[in-house]
């Protein structure tokens, strides 16, 4: 499978498509997207790309020198990720005739994904930016995502439950889950209740995906992809994008 | 504050020379209808009542009457299937929606017809 990109979802609108028809849109800010390091089976025991999407620096830090940047929003660890940087310790290995991974030599990021290459060619080095570009012949996409968090929430909300009677009898239950299996039943034997049993609990916050979403436009020039229909997370939120299968 | 790639998206979705009207201005509005595989003009023609949303989204309601019956259609203005709005009269109103207009029949549903303001469309008597 091709590498994808990483974006942030902007928001939904709507354009007018062939014969003047109203599709529902998100925009997404799709990239660019370094490379930040190519894993291979001999070294890391899977093919993966990882890349990265928005500099950790705030547009304040941006305008200031390089040195005078609050670094502390990056850690070492991060920004030696990214970028070469002198140290006594890789000083020595490079003595005892280690190599050092290539570096992408760009700011830290803030998302950082990979997207796993079964043994296909891609071609792709550390450093290399990707644009969205990548899907200008792509007809569709998945989008994955962070839910918007619902906190603690009912069965009838999270699970789309029924919930009970309003009325015959009907007192303070209205919303409950109801029976949950009794003692003589595959859902619930000898006083356990099965597991999975779906229950009210944390509903939203979690990686959602949503496959196979019609791409309608592809504008590499201001990194921006429209895609029909909805896409999980709040406005601002950040999407990976891969190519459906 | 809206995101600059919202307008973007939109950008190209919307007219490109605005419609000129104003509520109460009776109108042509000249839409696009294919049929088979030949296109051809419909005119619906009425009494604007109401203008709503913005951007994007905004929408005009025409209201006229057929055979007794009120009739009212809502276009997007920035839908490519109306291809034209040609104003055929001006209305003095005091109103930004004449829904008034619906609960009226006969006669009392004239408006009182003004000149064009410059700049405005001119009528076509």
């Amino acid at each position: 499978m091709p590498v994808g990109l990483l974006g942030r979802k902007v928001g939904m609108t709507q354009v007018y498509g062939e014969n003047g028809v109203i599709i529902p849109v998100t925009v997404i800010e799709a990239g660019p997207c370094p490379v930040l390091q190519v894993k291979t089976v001999d070294r890391d025991g899977y093919e993966a790309v990882q890349v990265g999407f928005d500099d950790k620096l705030s547009e304040s830090d941006k305008e200031r020198d390089p040195g005078q940047r609050l670094r502390s929003r990056a850690s070492r660890s991060e920004r030696g990720h990214v970028a070469q940087l002198k140290s006594k310790r890789q000083d020595r290995l490079v003595k005892a005739g280690v190599q050092v991974a290539p570096k992408a030599g760009c700011e830290p990021k803030r998302f950082v994904r990979e997207f796993r290459i079964d043994g296909e060619e891609h071609g792709l080095e550390v450093g290399q930016v990707l644009d969205a570009s990548v899907f200008a012949e792509v007809k569709k996409v998945d989008v994955v995502g962070t839910s918007k968090g619902r906190g603690t929430s009912g069965a009838m909300k999270r699970h789309n439950f029924a919930g009970q009677k309003a009325s015959h009898g009907t007192k303070k239950v209205h919303r409950r889950v109801g029976g949950i299996g009794g003692h003589a039943m595959n859902l619930g034997t000898s006083g356990f209740i099965k597991k999975g049993k779906r229950m009210a609990g944390q509903y939203g916050n979690a990686r959602a995906t949503v496959r196979n979403l019609k791409v309608v436009r592809v504008d590499a020039e201001n990194n921006m992809i429209l895609v029909e229909g909805a896409v999980p997370g709040p406005n601002g939120g950040y999407v990976m994008i891969r190519h459906s299968k | 504050m809206r995101h600059k790639l919202l307008d973007l998206a939109e950008q190209s979705s919307l007219r490109e020379n605005s419609l000129n009207f104003a509520i109460g201005d009776t109108v042509d509005v000249h839409t696009r209808i294919l049929e088979g595989n030949k296109e051809r003009i419909q005119i619906f023609t009425g009494v604007v009542i109401a203008k709503r949303g913005h951007g994007i989204n905004e929408n005009f309601t025409v209201r006229r009457l057929v055979a007794g019956e009120g009739v009212e259609r809502t276009f997007p203005i920035n839908s490519p299937k109306v291809a034209d709005v040609v104003v055929k009269r001006h209305a003095r109103v005091r109103r930004a929606k004449l829904f008034y207009l619906r609960d009226r029949v006969g006669k009392a549903t004239r408006l009182r017809e003004r000149r064009a303001k410059a700049g405005e469309a001119e009528t076509s008597s």
